[in-house]
């Protein structure tokens, strides 16, 4: 069988899988359509959020990224991981104690607001949507270079397939079915990375190899030679400031998904909430303690199979042919010398897209076709899965939080699962339509997400929980100034692609970028909410006791009996 | 189905989340030390020392810190474990007392 077959062929199991287990968990009321009932297992909710979680940025492109940032690829090792430990500790076992459906209604019952449930069910309508156009345009791709399939049907066909399970299932559906697109997607980025790791260093471990072998080493050596930046060397490519913002705007970021904290009200206590956090850190650690070493691999054999070669001889091997012809991998021999020039600066002539380093390694490592397929359906299961809560967390948003708790207070249950269903197929017209006609500016708006998530929801969240003295005047007026200096902030430093002017409309923030910004948003937002909130009144009795009780130990229905 | 639905909380349960606000403070400054001491501000002096074949802040910037932050979660559900527990012994304690 050629490539194209077997890997049609997986994709297609692949499908047919997530198909029959939306079809077991179709649901029919709105607590299993918004959170599974609230009994998901605390394995099976670690693998949802690791899925959830995991998106086709993980997946394809942090790797790449790793590899062309060096030391400085901490961001997102460490800013992508870093968040679960706020998650685990601050957020999740009390928001799975406080029991309802999302995070809005937490935010709206905790400020007694409805402008406040407004502004959260808003934030995060505009968070998920950003994030979602990502997921779909990455299930376009995988489909236009593994299949030759156009990336307009390749987005439909995706729809299609989290449209079905995600109607049927709702949030049962879609954990299910994560946890299920979990195991695919990490076994499509371990098996090439053992094989890397078996070919250069002779250890399959790739986790072990990465510091035990000289590779890194000798792949600092070879950029210094080369003339590019030392790989091992702190803040070559970003300046300390930027990078300990970065790191802080991703982890607090993480705090702030909706789609993340969601995941967490889904088990059955409080006690399955911190251990779901505890198994989501472990299946996620496992894809980002091989990302480093995938690309620290991967960037050596480029480097080594290309720099200072003839561009002839090159442009031969098979793989560099297939993935010039994606525009992907360029040479451009400036000085005619018939020699592959890889440097930094004017000397370069070689461009490379950071996603060839984990989509072209099963091709670089000479593995079997099957791999091949394998790094295909993992990427699709990457993007989908993510693709899938990002949805339920939008249309909880609009038909529970807005519809529901805002303007028609006295729908049935019958009326709000329809509503529910009807909002979820007109944001799935909406990501199709983003997914086939991405922003232009397609990469920043991550940024964006992150940085809204830091200043606006964590935050809120965090003193809503922590301070019972928080207010709905100190909550709102934070919410809002995170929001308005983030966005501000973002949409000046990224003027350039974002509005088309001329150049960027301030250069960064006091030496901090676009995509540390939040975390001044986050501040501020600490600060403005705490000097209004002792300004005003303090909040009333029974939403002191609400809190309280959020606080106050979990125990089993037999000791309360008893008490 | 769950107690503590009182109105305000008892001493039992002011022990409880005193003790809780303790561990979450402790982990959280492990958290800053490991990631942003380690990874980002004593970067440059941690680059010098070996760690196998790499520099000790390459290591904890791209691999430590991951796992450090997998055992602060792993310890704070065994510690939340162990304290939910002494509550309810306490509670039977004072039944029974």
């Amino acid at each position: 069988m050629s490539v194209e077959a077997i890997t049609i062929t997986l994709v297609i199991i692949t499908f047919l899988i997530y198909t029959a287990i939306g079809w077991w968990s179709r649901v029919r009321d709105t607590s299993s359509f918004y959170i599974a009932g609230q009994n998901v297992p605390t394995v099976a909710n670690g693998a949802a959020i690791a899925a959830d979680w995991m998106s086709a940025a993980s997946f394809i492109s942090m790797a790449g990224l790793v590899a062309f940032l060096g030391y400085d690829g901490t961001i997102y090792l460490m800013g992508w991981t870093g968040g679960y430990v706020l998650l685990a500790l601050l957020l999740a076992p009390y928001l799975r104690k406080f029991g309802k459906f999302t995070v809005p209604d937490f935010i709206g019952d905790r400020f007694y607001s409805s402008s406040a449930r407004a502004v959260a069910a808003i934030a995060t309508i505009f968070i998920s949507l950003t994030y979602i156009s990502g997921q779909m345009r990455g299930v376009g791709i995988v489909f236009s270079r593994y299949l030759q399939v156009d990336i307009i049907v390749g987005v439909l066909i995706g729809m299609a397939i989290v449209g079905f399970f995600a109607l049927l299932g709702g949030m049962k559906g879609v954990t299910w079915t994560q946890a299920v697109q979990y195991f695919v997607v990490i076994i499509a980025f371990l098996i090439p990375a053992f094989a890397i790791s078996a070919q250069l260093t002779g250890n399959p471990i790739p986790q072990v190899s990465f510091i035990t072998s000289d590779i890194v080493e000798r792949l600092s050596h070879i950029q210094i030679d080369l003339g590019m930046t030392e790989y091992m060397a702190p803040f070559t490519d970003l300046s300390m400031i930027n990078v300990f913002m970065m790191t802080l705007a991703l982890m607090a970021g993480t705090a702030g998904l909706p789609h993340v904290i969601v995941r967490f009200y889904t088990v059955k206590s409080v006690r399955a909430a911190r251990w779901s956090a505890v198994w989501a850190i472990i299946f996620i650690g496992l894809l980002y303690l091989t990302a480093p070493a995938v690309g620290a691999f991967a960037k050596y054999n480029l480097i080594d199979t290309i720099a200072d070669q003839p561009l002839e001889e090159v442009q031969n091997i098979d793989w560099v042919n297939k993935w010039e012809t994606t525009g992907l991998l360029e040479f451009n021999d400036h000085d005619g010398d018939g020699v592959i020039n890889y440097t930094s600066g004017e000397a370069n002539e070689v461009s490379i897209d950071g996603d060839i380093i984990v989509l072209s390694t099963p091709e670089v490592a000479n593995l079997a076709p099957f791999v091949i397929a394998l790094v295909a359906a993992g990427g699709l299961a990457a993007a989908l899965s993510t693709a899938s809560g990002l949805l339920i967390t939008m249309t909880s948003a609009v038909s529970h939080d807005i519809y529901y708790r805002i303007f028609n207070k006295t729908a049935s249950e019958a009326q709000r699962l329809r509503v529910g269903r009807i909002t979820l197929f007109m944001a799935l017209l909406v990501a199709a339509y983003v997914g086939i006609n991405p922003p232009g500016f397609a990469g920043e708006v991550v940024a964006l997400a992150f940085g809204l998530g830091a200043a606006s929801l964590f935050p809120v969240i965090l003193l809503g929980i922590f301070d019972k003295r928080m207010n709905k005047e100190g909550a709102i007026a934070g919410i809002l100034t995170g929001l308005l200096f983030t966005l501000i902030m973002i949409g000046s430093i990224l003027s350039e692609s974002i509005f088309g002017t001329d150049g960027p409309l301030l250069d960064s923030f006091f030496g901090i970028n676009a995509q540390g910004v939040g975390v001044v948003g986050m501040m501020l937002n600490f600060i403005v909410s705490f000097i209004v909130s002792r300004l005003t009144a303090e909040p009333p009795k029974e939403i002191q006791e609400l809190i309280e009780n959020v606080r106050a130990p979990e125990i089993d229905e037999d000791v309360s009996e008893k008490d | 189905m769950i107690v503590g639905q009182k109105k305000t909380l008892d001493e039992r349960q002011r022990w409880y989340w005193k003790k809780n606000i303790r561990f979450i403070l402790w982990l959280l400054v492990i958290w800053a030390i490991v990631a942003y001491g380690g990874g980002v501000l004593l970067a440059e002096p941690l680059s010098n020392v070996q760690f196998f074949g790499v520099s000790l802040s390459f290591w904890i910037a791209q691999q430590g810190s991951i796992l450090v932050f997998f055992l602060l979660i792993l310890i704070y559900a065994i510690r939340m474990d162990r304290l939910d527990k002494q509550y309810v012994q306490l509670l039977k304690a004072d039944k029974e007392g």
